[in-house]
């Protein structure tokens, strides 16, 4: 299953490919990383309906997640996309935001990875 | 006077006498100026006496004793006013009577030595008109001159009242000079108090500012410190993952020296990952530290470009945690040419920090407009421009009004609404970079449009 993480902190690609490494190495999960709301778009509007599911944060500079958010519902409707949206600020408005848009969940920084992996675990049963 | 027959005479010359004395004592005003001749005079009379009552017990009828008697009365009233010649009038006065005195001197020596001519008849009747008019004369003269001098005795007298009054003026004025000293060193000692408090207050409130400003960053702090944090427990979780990997794949019969290798690889990675972002916390911490404290005014050889991007990453982040729908594009555009510099990294820190504060607000109420395609940018930059730097801070923005871009230096102007922002950010920020840093800080900005604050420091 391809994942697509969209974070602006570079570190991040590390983080997702230790964590995740059993599952990387079995097969499992293949992770693609974008650090900007506009590579994101370039990377799926290259490579379209591979991806099936983008982790992206809310907060980057220009554009943000909730604008691709908006982008992805628009642009890539087949097949369905499941989008997590990530934050360091865990308000209320952005969640209620987020939720409007069509996101399909919502986590709060800093990321359980446990939590995390149910998740994936569940989508992918 | 002259045709005395008798002694009889001398009972109307001496009271005559006396008169005379009484008369000539006043217009001399003896008492005041010689009282001892005064009193003489007053007894003019009295050779009369004895005069009388010799001639009256030895019978003798003579008519020389009234030629005698007057003759002693002319030549006391020319010893007195001899004696207060020092007096105009009374020489005038002298002079006026001398005449009638000589005369009549003449007249009782050439009766008594019984000389009669009829030439010196005639010349006799001419002489005592002749003697009259002269005594008259200088009597009016001597009158005039008394009243002349009476004249500038009172003006004299006017002037020293005037002087005293002159003086008694002076003394008040003294009195008031110092008096109105007394009360401006009073009033300049209240000056001085009232300006050291305005001082004081001015210090409080540069660091209320800055206190402010720190409540503005709060939020972009903690977001700040709070992604680097998450890196350090995420990369020590996974770390410790790893190791437990490792000692697993050691308890394997056939270990996988690859994959052992490939563990031990990332193991290292993730300590210098911990360590990096670490510092970034502690560095995030450090310069909040900074910011807060009071500056010292030491200029450190400083990477404006290192402290450019913090402040981005601060005022961006603080925005961000006030407003959470707000986005902005970020366009740092760093000279890596450019050599440190010395600055007071704090001051200048405070600069870019109101500077882009500034910017994101700007561009913030331009996007609440809601004009169709408007992008919210801000850029900074730095550049190495002969022997300055140039920093800029450019956003697309509101714009400054003509009316209000000069006035954006000056303390206390502000546009925000009350409550929202001192109006001192500007004013210090001017005041650090060309009093603290002798740099230039100047704007262009165009309504509607877009702000670009340009800094030039010496390097």
């Amino acid at each position: 299953m391809q994942i697509l993480v969209v974070d602006d902190e570079v570190d991040v690609r590390d983080l997702f490919q230790q964590r995740f490494r059993r599952e990387i190495r079995s097969g499992e999960l293949s992770f693609n990383f974008a650090f900007s709301g506009e590579e994101a778009l370039a990377f799926l509007r290259s490579r379209p309906s591979e991806v099936l599911i983008i982790l992206s944060d809310i907060n980057m500079p220009g554009m943000s997640g909730l604008d691709l958010l908006s982008h992805v519902k628009k642009e890539f409707a087949m097949p369905p996309t499941t989008m997590m949206m990530i934050t360091a600020y865990g308000d209320n408005d952005s969640y209620q935001k987020a939720m409007a848009l069509g996101a399909n969940d919502f986590l709060t920084k800093p990321v359980d990875f446990a939590v995390l992996k149910d998740k994936l675990q569940h989508l992918l049963a | 006077m002259a045709h005395s027959a008798s002694y009889g005479d001398l009972f109307y010359l001496a009271p005559m006498a006396y008169g005379i004395g009484r008369g000539l004592s006043k217009f001399l005003e003896l008492p005041k100026r010689l009282p001892r001749a005064h009193q003489l005079l007053n007894y003019v009379w009295v050779p009369a006496v004895p005069m009388v009552l010799i001639a009256g017990a030895l019978g003798l009828k003579g008519d020389k004793l009234g030629d005698y008697y007057w003759v002693f009365v002319w030549l006391a009233i020319i010893a007195t006013l001899a004696a207060v010649r020092d007096y105009r009038p009374a020489r005038t006065l002298l002079l006026a009577v001398i005449p009638s005195a000589l005369y009549k001197l003449l007249e009782v020596v050439q009766s008594a030595s019984g000389l009669l001519m009829g030439r010196f008849d005639i010349a006799k009747d001419v002489s005592v008109s002749f003697v009259g008019i002269w005594l008259i004369t200088f009597l009016f003269i001597a009158r005039s001159q008394k009243k002349q001098l009476e004249k500038e005795q009172l003006l004299r007298e006017e002037e020293a009242r005037a002087k005293r009054a002159i003086e008694a003026q002076n003394a008040e004025l003294e009195r008031l000079v110092s008096e109105r000293t007394v009360a401006l060193t009073n009033q300049a000692e209240e000056l001085r108090t009232a300006l050291n408090e305005l001082k004081t207050t001015q210090a409080q409130l540069i660091q209320s500012e800055k206190m402010a400003s720190l409540g503005e960053l709060t939020a972009g702090i903690a977001h700040e410190i709070q992604n680097p944090l998450n890196f350090v427990n995420n990369f020590a979780d996974v770390s410790a993952e790893l190791v437990t990997e490792l000692e697993e794949e050691r308890e394997k019969p056939a270990r996988d020296v690859e994959l052992e290798a490939d563990l031990l690889a990332d193991l290292k990675q993730n300590l210098l990952k911990i360590s990096q972002h670490g510092g970034r916390a502690a560095s995030i911490v450090r310069g909040m530290l900074e910011h807060s404290r009071t500056s010292t005014g030491e200029r450190q050889p400083t990477d404006l470009n290192a402290l450019a991007d913090e402040y981005l990453r601060l005022a961006y982040h603080g925005l961000r945690a006030k407003d959470k729908s707000f986005n902005a594009t970020l366009l740092p555009d760093f000279d890596p040419a450019l050599p440190p510099v010395a600055v007071i990294g704090q001051d200048l820190g405070r600069v870019l920090l109101n500077l882009l504060t500034n910017a994101f607000y700007a561009v913030r109420q331009r996007q609440l407009r809601n004009e169709p395609g408007y992008a919210p940018t801000v850029s900074i930059s730095t550049r190495k421009l002969g022997d300055e730097a140039e920093l800029r801070v450019k956003d697309n923005g509101t714009g400054i009004p003509e009316s209000a871009k000069a006035k954006i230096f000056q303390p206390f102007f502000t546009t925000k609404p009350t409550g929202e922002g001192t109006g001192l950010g500007l004013s210090l920020s001017y005041d650090i970079i060309t009093q603290g840093h002798g740099g230039t800080l100047v704007v262009e900005s165009e309504e509607g449009q877009g702000t670009e604050f340009i800094i030039r420091l010496p390097v």
